[in-house]
């Protein structure tokens, strides 16, 4: 049984090697992915034409369902986007160097997740033609955006974000595309000669490579926060039954942590498959993912119960009913299916046994967030279905339209995940073999003592093991 | 007196990371380790204790980057705001903090992101040719100690690397 997170005599030349060959020659799975991803599109781009053409009735899109299916897939790829920044931001800065094979496709995800997210608050609007009015910008009338309102701080948080998550991205790849460009040919060589931007791997370069990681690092965590708070402020900040909840910005947050997390796992293993990473996405390191996602899970239990609870206790008769009519009304059916879910299934993660399984991991993180989907869809629908106003109730169910730009949605993060990983190191080359340097010297007392510790630090024993030995040979 | 660049490379960290300890202490008179540059494939925090702490000023740039991005996002709002008075603000102050402080807030954080972006680069000295004496073996598994020296140091920093068991030694006429 594996129990090592990585390999530690695995040689650095091979490390090079395997990653540069998986941007050259994936398994046809690959291809198979990239061609459903396409298909998928299709359908999106087809719904939407057919939509802009028509209008928003022919999604079931009407009053008072104003909202429904797009925004909760809003909400969902902005959780989606929180998996780079807990795995690579956080664990950067507690040093939890587990994360160094796997977080490159986590950051990928988190820009391509808030990519796919900025698609539809403007194919929710109908007229999209209109989309620059949330922008801070003065009309030829004197009209700016009403900054009070959190769909326009919806706009701020989510450039602020995307523009930070792909620097950061961007970033911490410089390194492997100086080893690109350094291994490349033809097209690839002059694309990572610009991206690399000289990069040379002197002293000075990797000491500000260090503290611009660092900051960006602190700068992403709270930024990670704000953004998810501030779209659980778009339905906390009104007096609809069922949104204008206190706990809504953390139980967002973790939720958003929560399906990001379930998204790792799932790509984790569709990534190892598909590029033969067995050595660097190891089952020890898929273990702790799995466990990170079980204690995420159990936040987010305890946070969904407090919620039900307060709206409980709070003796707001309307928002009472509400939440009935989610246990026992039309919808209830995905509610249920919801907390089975996203309550439930998480135990699976506890099992290990069935954490070091790969195809069972891969259908309960699939679970994992088909719970988070219906979350954010029990969230917006059930509260317009069943508002203040008994005349307005009203069950409406998405059309095919609706379906089909969601379904699409997937579609769209794939196909930008899938180009990526084709064009881009998914596994960071320069931080798995600092991973191996520094776990092949934690066994190395004698050269830690004299090298490898500040003075101010604890000294490790004197006992001598080994003899030097060359990293990449 | 002519100078030159010289860069040895070794495949062993442990006696690389030596032959600048013997730099540090003047085993070569004339040569201090303020001339050495380390190339590597990886990070070595642990390599300034020996090459001494060279400081970096991102952080200062990231300071200066929030605290402007949020004193401008700030005044930016409030510009608006108080430029566009004919809003209904609901007996609301014209320029409300509490969704000012949201939005300042984004901006703190993006103009400090950028300004980092900025600074790294200038500081990391990135958009400039690469150097002549730069080897592809950096990228791969060896580390380089280039140094630049005059004439007559050349031997003897050729002798040391050898000492340390370098693997090649690439030198070049600084111009």
């Amino acid at each position: 049984m594996q129990t090592k997170d990585i390999n530690e005599n695995i040689a650095w030349a091979q490390i090079n090697a395997d990653v540069l060959r998986s941007m050259e020659s994936p398994r046809m799975g690959y291809w198979i992915a990239v061609a459903a991803c396409l298909a998928m599109v299709a359908c999106a781009v087809v719904a939407e034409i057919y939509q802009y053409q028509i209008g928003m009735g022919v999604g079931n899109l009407n009053w008072p369902h104003m909202w429904d299916i797009y925004i909760a897939t809003f909400v969902f790829w902005i959780g989606m986007s929180h998996s780079g920044t807990l795995l690579s931001a956080i664990l950067h800065i507690i040093h939890a160097d587990w994360r160094k094979p796997i977080y490159r496709f986590a950051e990928a995800m988190t820009t391509f997740s808030l990519m796919t997210a900025g698609l539809f608050p403007i194919i929710h609007l109908g007229r999209v033609w209109n989309m620059y009015w949330v922008l801070p910008y003065v009309s030829d009338r004197g009209i700016w955006p009403n900054y009070r309102s959190p769909l326009v701080w919806d706009a701020f948080a989510i450039t602020t974000y995307l523009t930070s998550s792909a620097l950061f991205l961007f970033i911490g790849m410089i390194p492997d595309l100086a080893i690109c460009r350094d291994n490349a040919r033809g097209w690839r060589q002059k694309l990572y000669t610009v991206l690399s931007m000289g990069w040379q791997g002197d002293d000075r370069q990797w000491r500000n490579f260090r503290k611009i990681y660092l900051l960006m690092a602190c700068f992403l965590i709270p930024l990670a926060v704000s953004v998810h708070s501030i779209v659980s402020a778009d339905f906390a900040m009104s007096i609809m039954p069922g949104w204008h909840i206190t706990s809504f910005p953390p139980y967002f947050v973790a939720g958003a942590l929560y399906s990001g997390c379930a998204a790792i796992i799932t790509l984790f293993i569709i990534l190892r498959y598909f590029f033969r990473f067995d050595e660097y996405m190891t089952i020890p390191i898929l273990e702790k993912t799995c466990k990170l996602t079980f204690a995420i899970a159990m936040v987010w239990s305890y946070l969904t119960l407090i919620e039900f609870a307060s709206v409980w206790y709070g003796h707001d008769l309307v928002a009472k009913e509400s939440l009935m009519e989610r246990f026992v009304g039309p919808y209830s059916p995905f509610f249920w299916l919801m907390l089975f879910c996203g309550i439930i299934c998480p135990f699976a993660l506890a099992i290990e046994k069935m954490r070091r399984h790969l195809p069972t991991m891969f259908v309960v993180s699939l679970l994992l967030n088909l719970g988070m989907w219906l979350e954010r869809w029990m969230i917006v629908t059930p509260t317009l279905a069943t508002s203040h106003y008994p005349f307005a109730w009203d069950v409406m169910w998405p059309g095919m339209v609706q379906w089909a730009i969601v379904f699409g949605s997937f579609g769209w993060f794939g196909l930008l995940f899938l180009i990526f990983v084709k064009v881009f190191p998914s596994v960071s080359m320069y931080e798995v073999k600092e991973m191996v340097f520094h776990r092949r010297h934690a066994h190395r007392p004698d050269l830690a003592a004299k090298f490898h510790r500040r003075s101010s630090d604890q000294q490790p024993g004197d006992t001598a093991s080994g003899q030097p030995r060359p990293e990449g040979a | 007196m002519r100078r030159y660049y010289v860069m040895g490379l070794f495949s062993n960290f442990d006696e690389a990371f030596a032959a600048i300890s013997d730099i540090r202490d003047h085993k070569i008179p004339g040569v201090t380790v303020d001339d050495v540059t380390l190339k590597s494939p990886i990070e070595h925090p642990e390599i300034e204790e020996i090459l001494g702490d060279r400081g970096s000023p991102v952080p200062k740039f990231a300071l200066f980057g929030a605290i402007f991005g949020a004193i401008f996002g700030f005044f930016f709002l409030a510009a608006g705001q108080a430029a566009f008075l004919v809003q209904p603000s609901g007996g609301k102050p014209v320029i409300p903090l509490p969704s000012n402080i949201v939005l300042s807030y984004e901006m703190l954080i993006l103009f400090g992101v950028l300004s980092t972006l900025v600074g790294f680069f200038i500081s990391a000295r990135l958009m400039t040719k690469r150097h002549p004496l730069y080897s592809e073996k950096v990228s791969l598994d060896q580390i380089g100690i280039m140094l630049e020296l005059d004439e007559k140091n050349v031997n003897p920093i050729k002798d040391l690397f050898k000492e340390h068991k370098v693997l090649e030694i690439r030198e070049e006429v600084a111009r």
